[in-house]
């Protein structure tokens, strides 16, 4: 079973529709007991990074560093994947995971913002999540702040700068574009989470 | 590289996707469901369903469209139409829309637009603009193109902006559904006005307009309907041609 975690915010339809799609067993839940008790945890997330507050006042914090200490799969989208960082100057009041280094900024003023639309994906290495997906496919995005590229990003884009598109260390993985809205490419990536 | 958007257009009357010249003169041009996965499939890279029914005592057909539309299709779904507030909006949500847009309802009830987007944030919210040349600038009428506001679209797009949309769908009277081409200069005005990405709609004829919005429009999406239902224009050819031309698409899609 895979739990997206529903924390209050947001418009979590598409991305259950989409592992629907692929013959996934999931459910959306915002209880401690139901992430606790997944195989999986998705991390859904649009919006504004102060929507993260709930996920540390409902205790949930906890749940989801325990889950992932203990192997447990992770898949942050969005802002899911923002939270993963040290935090972001969107909201700096409200820590993230500190799974990966670096805060998330805003777009430098040379570019509109949000960044809406499909860009391609630079990836490096052969992550397991973008497992059969071409070089410089294309993903669709929809945000305002990016994540800060490192060595380690498993793709990368390019917006007025280049910032990590999809980030992966063991059984933690996250995607600053929107997987369940990236037509066949999205559902591979997807698809690819629920083999691993 | 962030690629120029091709957004698929389905005007919807009871049920089924219609199209007008001047939003008159409808014709039937199928299920929406079926449309909406047709134009996904030829490289739409975006579906809008935008329900032009006159009355609003019909939701619960819209939202069995949206449910149907949404079930099966992976990239990114506006809806609009007759949103007039935050509950009509939370319904359409729930149907599987990913983006709502509002015309009338904004324009009479500015404070909509930052309730909807503090909700289910600005990236959910989208602000149509009808807009019409009249006496040296272009004004924005509401109710489907019926009613005219006196408001200055260019003031209005640069207010939505402000209060939290997170694109604005530009619509020129004037060319919708004439195929002579977009308005680049409404769309070029309304585009350096503001620092979201604007959708150009109304005029799509050929490729070359397409070039045309892009490069002399500044658009950063464009939309159309009937060239795409009726099959004048095949998305994929037209994509052809953007990239000969040096715009960025998503190719292969």
């Amino acid at each position: 079973m895979i739990a997206i975690l529903d924390y209050g915010a947001g418009n979590l339809n598409s991305v259950k529709k989409a592992f629907d799609h692929l013959g996934a067993a999931v459910v959306v839940t915002g209880e401690i007991d139901a992430v606790a008790a997944a195989d999986k945890i998705v991390f859904p997330g649009v919006g504004h990074f102060s929507t993260l507050r709930s996920v540390g006042q409902i205790g949930m914090r906890d749940a989801l560093l325990q889950a992932v200490s203990t192997g447990k799969p992770l898949l942050g989208i969005c802002l899911g994947m923002q939270w993963l960082f040290e935090g972001s100057e969107e909201c700096a009041e409200i820590a993230g995971a500190n799974l990966f280094p670096g805060k998330c900024q805003r777009f430098p003023a040379s570019v509109k913002s949000p960044h809406v639309g499909w860009n391609s994906l630079t990836i490096n290495g052969s992550p397991r999540l973008l497992h059969g997906i071409a070089q410089n496919s294309f993903a669709y995005y929809t945000h305002s702040f990016c994540a800060p590229l490192m060595d380690a990003a498993a793709a990368c884009s390019e917006y007025g700068l280049r910032f990590t598109a999809a980030v992966e260390r063991d059984n933690v993985f996250g995607v600053q574009f929107h997987p369940e809205k990236s037509g066949e490419v999205g559902l591979a990536i997807l698809k690819n989470f629920c083999e691993v | 590289m962030l690629t120029k958007r091709i957004i698929a257009c389905l005007d919807m009357k009871d049920g089924r996707v219609v199209k007008g010249v001047r939003f008159q003169n409808l014709r039937d041009a199928g299920d929406p469901a079926e449309c909406a996965a047709e134009h996904a499939r030829k490289g739409a890279d975006e579906i809008v369903l935008l329900d032009i029914t006159a009355t609003s005592g019909n939701r619960g057909t819209l939202l069995e469209a949206v449910r149907g539309t949404a079930r099966a299709l992976f990239v990114p779904f506006t809806v609009g139409g007759g949103i007039r507030t935050i509950e009509d909006a939370a319904a359409v949500f729930d149907a599987g829309a990913d983006k709502i847009a509002i015309n009338s309802a904004a324009v009479s009830d500015p404070e909509l637009i930052a309730r909807i987007a503090s909700r289910f944030g600005s990236q959910a919210v989208v602000v149509a603009i009808d807009a019409k040349k009249s006496d040296g600038h272009f004004e924005v009428y509401i109710a489907g193109g019926r009613i005219p506001t006196s408001r200055d679209a260019i003031a209005w797009a640069r207010e939505a902006a402000a209060r939290g949309a997170g694109e604005i769908l530009l619509t020129s009277m004037d060319r919708d559904g004439t195929r002579a081409g977009f308005d680049c200069a409404l769309v070029s005005a309304v585009s350096q006005a503001v620092s979201i990405p604007v959708i150009a709609s109304g005029g799509a004829g050929s490729a070359r307009d397409f070039i045309e919005v892009f490069h002399e429009g500044l658009a950063d999406a464009a939309l159309a309907a009937s060239i795409f239902h009726f099959g004048i224009e095949n998305i994929a050819r037209l994509k052809g041609e953007l990239r000969s031309a040096g715009i960025p698409v998503r190719w292969p899609c």
